[in-house]
């Protein structure tokens, strides 16, 4: 237990900006769900981390990323549906088609 | 007397019956359901009136008055409550025996006269309206109960105006009768609130028992120089004065015989424009404490009088003519109130002498209306001119249109005489100027009745070749001829012994000076009118060409309708609502067209915003979070 | 798990250097498959993560439900929705640059505010047991989620007929 807990945060930083990256320069929906999912992996290491090191003597950030990663799970399988129904819609899955909300 | 309430109960089950069956019930059904109700009406009404006069007299002889039902409806302070109640007096009762009485005459009239009428149930519906509207009004314990029992008689007097709806004329008459009327409430209801505020109370018991307490608590309080309690009951004068069409709020009742016949000698005839004269005399004590009040209802009532006597003598629609005619005879209950300077027994003797004429006056004026109706029923005209020699063709109509006009000539021994004596003798004992007035009045009254009679059932023969009249119907007749007994006999009720201005008994005897007087003036102008329309001539004609100006301006109404017209629209709409409608609609719809404008120009600047696209609004989301983020962290940290 | 400090310091230095690395490559490849595979590297070195905080539990629950199942779904949902070897599509040059500036911004502003706190130093302790976990997750005391734990479980349910219902034919 020598690292120090700031060497696992910057670890979760990288993680969670390459996720922003991915989000906002990525034209493919499935590519922006799997930049998502690497936002929601860094979250829940933040989580376990806070936990682990500055409240060591309690569980509630672990049972927080419990539950992030069951969520997760959920939202993966809502949003990969609706993926696959635009898909059988437009043939593609680019976000740059899907405008029809516009004003 | 707890079943009093029914008087109350009947008529509106009946409204609601008939209204909400409508055109399910057969019109004959309707008809007689209508009728029945209101025959039990009546005789819980005589019945009332006999359990209510013969009742032991207390120790000052005053007959007690009566509360036999009451139920606070809204309570505002510890003192101020309205109450719906029941509230029986001399008057009240009396009042209810007139109302049944004429109410139930014409439910049985109509069923000949509205015969295969189109909405017969309706007006049927709208009679039992009316007359629980009436009733209502008064027994009412309280001027608050009176005041909505009051509006509800203004709609359902608008209802049966307008009961012909397809007809312009009659639609432009309910709707002038129903805005003349409201506008002179709005003054009533000005008038209660002052009066309330000053004595704390509606009730009419308490306001009557103490009426000086309202001069005490309005001490100081003055405006224009009259004091607030002056100001009161002039306000609710003037509500009063817009039912009993007084001068110059009569303009609606000559408009309003475009209703059904029998609606105009219920209504405006026999109860609902005495609702004025029966205001004034509710409230008569309160009104003792304002004599200047009473000079002024005096003087609009003497002044309605002659005005009103003067227009009849030329009106040709005989419909017209009696509306004068009542004007005119409302007129003289206003002027015997006005004159009754306090609540002893003998100067006060108009009040007795107002109520008297106003039941005499309900008798013989629904009998010549519904003579009228059965005139207009047998040759389908309004007109004068299109009458003439009647008398062989409707002989009971004949008979009984000749004692109602003996009645209101004031011909001995018939009802009007009396009360018409006690009305000049009040008059003359308080003012000789006044005396002399209605003296002229009551002349004019004989001789425009006469015109009206003689040019009906004299005049000409007929030529009955295309249509000959013929006498109305059973149902017709028996109300004429049961108003007519009426009109014969009412004269020897002894009626000051039941109603007085304080409730003790009161011997009526005539003054010989003054009914010889009357008597000669009447039976002069009966003469002269003989004289003049008794055969067919041309001195009318050429009378009438003599004063050409005079009979034309009476003939207009002395262009009092016109007035109103230049003052409603040349003044009030030009002057007054077209600035305001300019106003309204430029700078009022202007503001908020301009935020609807700017609105419209800044959304669709800002609708680039909306792009649809995910990453753009992510993007937002990232640059806000930074911003914050760094602000955070510049501030904060 | 008893390591040596300087395995420990190793083993931590590889899974860092593996996630970092899998995570931009993840994001930049052009190739989707590549990119999902990518993402499991990240994903297990993270369970790597758990296991050295002494979380095995939460460990095996990232293998077993991100590892195992979604990354199952994303394998699953590409192979329906692209062909074999097609490169998608990238925003412009432009677009990618500002994205790197925002990113690099934002990790900025967060390393910033990260560097210049204090944080309080903690004794370790001892770690709760499984058991401890599994009375947490079930019980209804204070810090302890019954609740919260039905609602997820009624959650996935709502979302698998969710699931069904959006992605099936009509």
């Amino acid at each position: 237990m020598e690292t120090p807990m700031i060497y696992y945060i910057v670890l979760s930083l990288v993680m969670f900006f390459a996720g922003v990256y991915g989000f906002i320069t990525r034209k493919n929906m499935l590519m922006m769900l799997i930049s998502i999912e690497l936002m929601l992996n860094a979250v829940d290491i933040n989580f376990a981390v806070f936990n682990r090191f500055l409240f060591p003597g309690q569980m509630e950030g672990m049972i927080f990323s419990i539950f992030a990663i069951a969520i997760a799970a959920a939202e993966t399988a809502i949003a990969i549906a609706i993926i696959i129904n635009i898909y059988r819609h437009i043939s593609n899955i680019d976000a740059d088609n899907l405008d029809d909300m516009k004003y | 007397m707890e079943y009093t309430v029914f008087i109350l109960a009947l008529p509106l089950a009946m409204f609601l019956l008939l209204g909400l069956l409508d055109s399910k019930l057969k019109p004959r059904v309707a008809g007689i359901l209508g009728t029945m109700g209101m025959t039990v009406c009546t005789a819980l009404a005589y019945l009332t009136a006999y359990q209510f006069f013969t009742q032991p007299r207390n120790a000052e002889g005053v007959i007690p008055s009566q509360v036999p039902f009451n139920v606070e409806w809204l309570r505002f302070t510890e003192h101020l409550h309205i109450d719906l109640g029941i509230y029986l007096d001399p008057i009240s009762v009396m009042m209810l025996v007139v109302i049944t009485t004429v109410s139930l005459m014409v439910h049985i009239y109509s069923l000949g006269y509205m015969h295969g009428e189109k909405g017969f149930q309706r007006y049927y519906a709208f009679l039992s309206l009316f007359s629980m509207s009436m009733l209502g009004l008064v027994v009412a314990t309280n001027i608050f109960q009176m005041y909505i029992f009051w509006e509800l008689v203004g709609v359902s007097s608008f209802l049966l105006i307008g009961f012909y709806y397809t007809k312009p004329s009659a639609v432009a008459a309910s709707k002038k009768a129903f805005i003349v009327t409201r506008f002179a409430d709005l003054g009533f209801l000005i008038g209660i609130l002052i009066l309330s505020f000053f004595t704390k109370t509606f009730d009419f018991a308490t306001l009557t028992a103490n009426p000086t307490a309202i001069i005490s608590e309005s001490a100081g309080a003055t405006f224009l120089g009259c004091s607030v309690a002056s100001w009161a009951l002039a306000l609710i004068f003037m509500g009063g004065a817009g039912k009993s069409a007084m001068f110059p709020l009569h303009i609606w009742l000559p408009d309003a015989m475009e209703g059904p016949t029998p609606v105009s000698a219920l209504i405006h005839a026999a109860t609902m424009v005495v609702a004025g004269v029966y205001l004034v005399a509710r409230l008569f004590p309160v009104y003792c404490v304002t004599p200047e009040v009473l000079d002024l209802i005096t003087t609009v009532g003497a002044i309605t009088a002659l005005y009103a006597a003067i227009v009849a003598c030329v009106q040709t629609d005989i419909k017209r003519v009696l509306a004068f005619s009542t004007i005119s005879q409302i007129a003289f209950m206003i002027v015997a109130l006005g004159v009754a300077s306090d609540t002893n027994l003998h100067t006060g003797l108009g009040y007795m002498a107002s109520m008297f004429h106003l039941f005499t006056h309900a008798m013989f004026k629904a009998l010549l209306f519904l003579g009228a109706g059965a005139i207009i029923h047998a040759v389908h005209s309004n007109e004068m001119a299109d009458m003439g020699g009647l008398r062989k063709y409707m002989p009971i109509t004949h008979i009984t249109f000749l004692i109602a006009c003996l009645a209101i000539a004031g011909i001995p021994p018939f009802s009007g005489f009396f009360s018409k004596d006690e009305i000049l003798t009040a008059v003359m004992e308080k003012s000789t100027f006044w005396g002399v007035w209605m003296t002229v009045v009551a002349g004019l009254t004989a001789f425009y009745m006469f015109r009206l009679y003689f040019r009906i059932f004299w005049w000409k023969d007929t030529d009955c070749s295309h249509h000959t009249p013929h006498e109305a119907p059973a149902t017709m007749t028996l109300p004429l001829i049961f108003l007519a007994l009426v009109t014969c006999v009412a004269g020897f009720i002894p009626f000051g012994e039941l109603v007085s201005v304080n409730g003790e008994p009161y011997h009526i005897h005539l003054n010989w000076s003054v009914a010889t007087t009357s008597i000669i003036v009447a039976v002069c102008a009966i003469l002269l009118a003989t004289w003049l329309y008794m055969k067919e001539n041309k001195k009318p004609t050429a009378m009438a060409n003599a004063t050409r100006t005079l009979h034309t301006a009476a003939y207009r109404r002395f262009y009092i309708d016109e007035i109103y017209l230049f003052v409603t629209h040349k003044i009030i709409f030009g002057l007054i609502s077209r600035p305001i409608a300019w106003f309204d609609r430029h700078i009022i719809d202007g503001t908020m067209d301009m935020f609807a404008h700017v609105t419209q120009w800044v959304s669709a600047r800002i609708k680039g915003l909306q792009s649809g696209s995910i990453q753009a609004y992510v993007w937002i989301l990232i640059v806000g979070t930074l911003l914050i983020a760094t602000l955070t962290i510049c501030y904060c940290l | 798990m008893e390591l040596l400090p300087l395995a420990q310091q190793a083993i931590f230095y590889l899974l860092a250097i593996v996630i970092v690395v899998c995570s931009i490559l993840a994001v930049t490849t052009r190739r989707i498959l590549r990119a999902a595979t990518y993402l499991l590297f990240v994903l297990l070195s993270t369970a790597g993560i758990y296991f050295m905080l002494d979380y095995t539990f939460l460990g095996s629950v990232q293998i077993a439900v991100y590892a195992g199942g979604i990354l199952v779904l994303f394998v699953f949902s590409i192979l329906l929705t692209s062909k074999p070897g097609e490169c998608t599509e990238e925003k412009s040059i432009k677009q990618r640059i500002l994205g790197l500036v925002a990113a690099i911004a934002g990790a900025a502003v967060c390393a910033y505010a990260l560097f210049t706190y204090k944080w309080p130093e903690i004794e370790t302790q001892e770690i709760q047991s499984i058991n401890d976990i599994g009375h947490a997750l079930i019980g209804m005391d204070k810090f302890q989620y019954l609740l919260p734990f039905e609602a997820v479980s009624v959650l996935l349910l709502a979302c698998i007929i969710g699931a069904i219902m959006i992605a099936r034919k009509r």
